[in-house]
């Protein structure tokens, strides 16, 4: 057998899923953009601009069924707050492009957005300032929310707070931030949040181009974050959190410090989480304290359910097909969507434990390694292209 | 014969008194439509001596003058000057004569002026008014005037005020009406001694009204003189104020521990059968909540069928809906415990999803079947109205009959725990499935009963809840957080631990809410129960032994 580089090594590694998906991602983030903003409207390969932030917006949240993954499926935390992290991440970034907005406000004060004027603020809150800088609503993007999580993780992993009570707590913990950033002398914009924003980083948000290029910049990003995770999860640090999982005592007994591992990964998921909620913001022009709902970080949990959980691509291709069938449901049977996603929840639960991906896995394993068929081909031509 | 005498005396007294009544009943028609032409004059001062007088004549006949010169309905005629009363009719006006009230035909709007008043004159035409409503046959109304007074604290009022006390019946009438004699003889009398005595009175209660009039009297111009010149008034004010604020203080807190106890109870009823199903059975219930919304719908379907039925039974109608909401609620409950729940035992995680997304499924069908919008639910005349105190403390009957219902929830439910064949056979599978197993007990049996036991109570919730909530199809998931902290905050598995849950985050929220607002009330709750449980994972009221780890 040749030697391999790290990084091949790493890459061979990768399972035929991750590997699919990667592909797709980099063919995504080139083609998209380009048959957007390339071709004339009227041709056929033509990519109409509002596709293009739809897919956007899935793309975000593949990357945040992704972080809730790293934490599910390989340390066996189950968070019902992973909205708040989203959320946070989303306001991080409003907050910057509320700025950009400068004396082109309804009011046109040169440093309060409008929401302050009207509620007749002075001045900007402390909290807001450096928020016209790029790089500081950057670091901001992933600080706020990995510094909640690892605080509220730090006290609940530190007294071992598990299972369902976790759930619940992280379920009571985004309750708490919802309410908060409903209040209007939060500072946040209460009930409308942060919205009419103009351009980020002098590009204009409406523009085609702009959009592409957020599209290319989530794609970028969930790549990423496949990445990092696929690199977590193969390291010692992630068997031990797969042993965490399955039996936390036991590795306790052994003599690891069982907080210290979760803690990790619940950081690194929460940060994750932010910059799919700063990426979010830009491409559907609002950010409100409706995201911080318990039932939105819910729905994130099930996009891992039915993709596969502890299956890293199987979470992001989740998210994106549940959020496909939601598009399709709300606009054309608005009535059935929750029939839908509630008979979903219950589906994948009772019949489909490891969602899609495992139940493909399952009937490749009973037709043979040897069948040529769609799954073959797949593998053919990932193989070829890796 | 001084007898006779007596009698010839009383005789001539009699027709003297006769006559002098006839002239002076002639004397004073005139006299009313004099001052109702009054009315009509220019200048606002002249307007008030006008009501003011009209009002002391007594008459019953001036409150409809009065009623419509407040209602801006009283106007002159240009022709002729004549004071008239005009309903609106179109584009003309009907006209009728202010003191017979006899229609005397229309008239366009042209051709009338409009008798202006002003929101002094308001004012006096509310307090006079209140006075003249001072011996209606109604104590409600009685009561309202007396308040009327109060407010307009006019001195033309003390007379009319003196003479409803005197025939007044009622005890909490006759107290109302102190208050406003007391308010008006502060304002007016000039001496100490009397205004001194109606401060003592005033200081007998304690409401926002009151504190505001004693308070008035404390405060400085802006000339930097006090707003009283009599200093012993000061004092006495003073005093009164401070002890009037003291015991309003004592009555706020009664009443905070009323409204605590209150959400407190309504927070228990929420949780209750979730600590049978969570608690007991360990089985994580996202659809609680759905169960307490489909209680309360059944108490709508059964208060429309019975007020198409039966009107007369409407006052029994939640005796019908508790155990209606009970079978509907346990039924789904048990049948949820069949469909899904009993294959996901073992994996909590599975379960919180499965019953979530159920949750979604339930509050759809409602929603199908009777419409996103909320739905009214009817209160028994028996649980409407209010207690209410002099110190302005109310407490509404329906939140009474809520607080003793949850514990009479309660009570029951730890008797069947306790004393029954079911709850012994309950407990015996939660300690020791496979032991229970092993002595003849249907296990799966039992599993389904207990989760629908707890479903039931859920219903039994929902009832109460269609009391003070609106119905809707969100009702279960406003409770469903707060009903999982209470059980968590009172440690699984124990009843008790639940009931003073739930009490303590009633009072210590009702408490919080006036420094904070209601809003960071509640999340400053939320955040010292997360902190709780970071100190105490199972609760104030944990487990011990063998049942902890699971």
């Amino acid at each position: 057998m040749e030697r391999r580089g790290p990084i091949l090594s790493y890459l061979a590694e990768m399972p035929v899923g991750g590997r699919i998906i990667l592909c797709v991602l980099a063919a995504l983030a080139v083609l998209v953009p380009a048959l957007n903003l390339l071709l004339p409207p009227d041709s056929l390969f033509h990519v109409p601009t509002f596709v293009v932030t739809l897919f956007g917006k899935y793309l975000t949240f593949a990357l945040l069924a992704l972080s809730v993954d790293l934490i599910w499926g390989f340390a066996g935390i189950l968070s019902l707050g992973h909205g708040a992290f989203f959320a946070l991440g989303g306001y991080a970034m409003g907050m910057y492009m509320m700025r950009q907005i400068g004396t082109r406000g309804v009011y046109g004060h040169p440093d309060l957005p409008d929401f302050m004027v009207f509620l007749n603020w002075k001045e900007l809150p402390w909290y807001w300032s450096g928020f016209d800088m790029f790089p500081v609503a950057l670091a901001m993007v992933v600080l706020a929310p990995g510094v909640l999580a690892f605080v509220f993780g730090f006290l609940a992993f530190r007294s071992r707070v598990t299972g369902v009570y976790l759930s619940i707590i992280t379920q009571a913990m985004t309750y708490v931030l919802m309410l908060a950033f409903f209040r209007n002398d939060m500072g946040f914009g209460g009930n409308n949040g942060l919205t009419d924003f103009k351009d980020l980083l002098g590009f204009a948000l409406q523009s085609d181009a702009t959009r592409a290029g957020l599209f290319a910049a989530s794609a970028i990003a969930l790549a990423a974050g496949y990445l990092i995770s696929l690199a977590i999860v193969k390291s010692k640090l992630g068997r031990i959190m797969v042993a965490i999982r399955d039996a936390e005592s036991r590795t306790r007994f052994l003599g690891y410090r069982v907080e210290h591992y979760k803690l990790f990964a619940f950081t690194v998921s929460a940060m994750m989480a932010g910059v799919a909620g700063a990426l979010y913001v830009p491409q559907v022009g609002i950010i409100n304290p409706s995201e911080f709902s318990p039932a939105n970080s819910i729905e994130i949990v099930v996009w891992v359910a039915v993709g596969g959980r502890g299956t890293l691509f199987g979470a992001a291709l989740g998210a994106v097909l549940v959020n496909l069938g939601k598009s399709y449901f709300t606009a054309a049977l608005p009535d059935v969507w929750l029939f839908a996603l509630g008979g979903l929840f219950i589906l994948t639960t009772l019949f489909l434990p490891k969602g899609v991906v495992g139940a493909i896995a399952a009937l490749r394993g009973t037709a043979g390694k040897r069948r040529r068929g769609l799954s073959g081909l797949f593998r053919l031509l990932a193989r070829r292209l890796l | 014969m001084p007898g006779c005498l007596r009698i010839c005396f009383f005789a001539v007294a009699l027709s003297l008194a006769f006559v002098a009544s006839a002239g002076a009943e002639e004397a004073k028609a005139k006299d009313i439509s004099a001052l109702v032409s009054a009315l009509a004059q220019k200048s606002y001062k002249k307007k008030a001596t006008a009501i003011e007088a009209l009002a002391a004549t007594g008459d019953p006949r001036a409150v409809p003058v009065l009623e419509a010169m407040l209602g801006a309905r009283l106007f002159t005629r240009k022709s002729d000057n004549k004071v008239v009363i005009g309903e609106k009719q179109g584009d003309s006006l009907w006209l009728s004569d202010p003191l017979t009230l006899k229609a005397i035909g229309s008239a366009k709007k042209r051709t009338l002026k409009k008798v202006r008043i002003n929101n002094r004159l308001r004012k006096i035409l509310r307090g006079v008014l209140g006075s003249m409503t001072l011996l209606s046959a109604d104590p409600k109304r009685r009561t309202a005037a007396a308040d009327a007074v109060f407010k307009s604290r006019a001195a033309s009022m003390a007379t009319p005020l003196e003479r409803a006390l005197k025939v007044e019946p009622d005890e909490a009438v006759r107290s109302r009406m102190e208050r406003a004699l007391a308010a008006i003889r502060l304002v007016t009398k000039k001496e100490t001694v009397p205004r001194l005595k109606a401060i003592e009175r005033l200081g007998a209660f304690a409401d926002p009204e009151v504190r505001a009039l004693l308070g008035g009297l404390l405060g400085v111009k802006a000339d930097g003189a006090p707003e009283e010149a009599d200093a012993a008034v000061r004092r006495a004010a003073t005093a009164a104020l401070d002890d009037a604020n003291r015991r309003a203080a004592f009555w706020d807190t009664i009443g905070n521990i009323f409204h605590g106890l209150s959400l407190g109870s309504v927070l228990l009823l929420a949780a209750i059968g979730l600590a049978i199903t969570f608690g007991v059975m360990g089985v994580i219930n996202m659809a609680h909540g759905e169960m307490v919304m489909l209680g309360a719908y059944t108490t709508f379907v059964v208060q429309e069928i019975i007020r198409a039925h039966a009107p007369g039974a409407f006052d029994y109608s939640l005796f019908i809906a508790v155990p209606a909401a009970f079978a509907v609620a346990g039924l789904v409950g048990i049948a949820i415990e069949r469909g899904i729940i009993r294959y996901l035992y073992g994996r909590p995680l599975e379960t919180l999803l499965a019953t979530w997304g159920l949750s979604l499924v339930l509050q759809q069908v409602v929603r199908s079947i009777f419409g996103p919008t909320n739905r009214k639910v009817g209160t028994p005349s028996w649980m409407q109205g209010v207690i209410e105190t002099a110190e302005g403390l109310t407490l509404t009957y329906n939140r009474i009959a809520i607080i003793v219902f949850a514990l009479i929830v309660l009570a029951l439910l730890l008797l069947v725990m306790r004393k029954t064949w079911f709850g012994l056979q309950m407990r015996a599978v939660t300690q020791n499935r496979g032991m229970a197993g092993a002595m003849g007990i249907r296990t799966g049996w039992i599993d389904a009963l207990t989760f629908g036991l707890g479903s039931g109570i859920a219903g039994i919730a929902g009832v109460a809840l269609s009391q003070i909530d609106n119905v809707s199809p969100n009702l279960g998931q406003s409770y469903i957080i707060d009903s999982f902290l209470v059980v968590v905050f009172g440690g699984v598995g124990n009843l008790w631990g639940t009931l003073v849950g739930a009490m303590s985050l009633g009072l210590v929220n009702k408490f919080l809410e006036p420094f904070t607002g209601a809003v960071l009330g509640k999340i400053l709750v939320l955040v010292v129960i997360i902190l709780f449980i970071q100190k105490r994972p199972r609760g104030l009221f944990a487990l011990k032994g063998r049942a902890v780890e699971t």
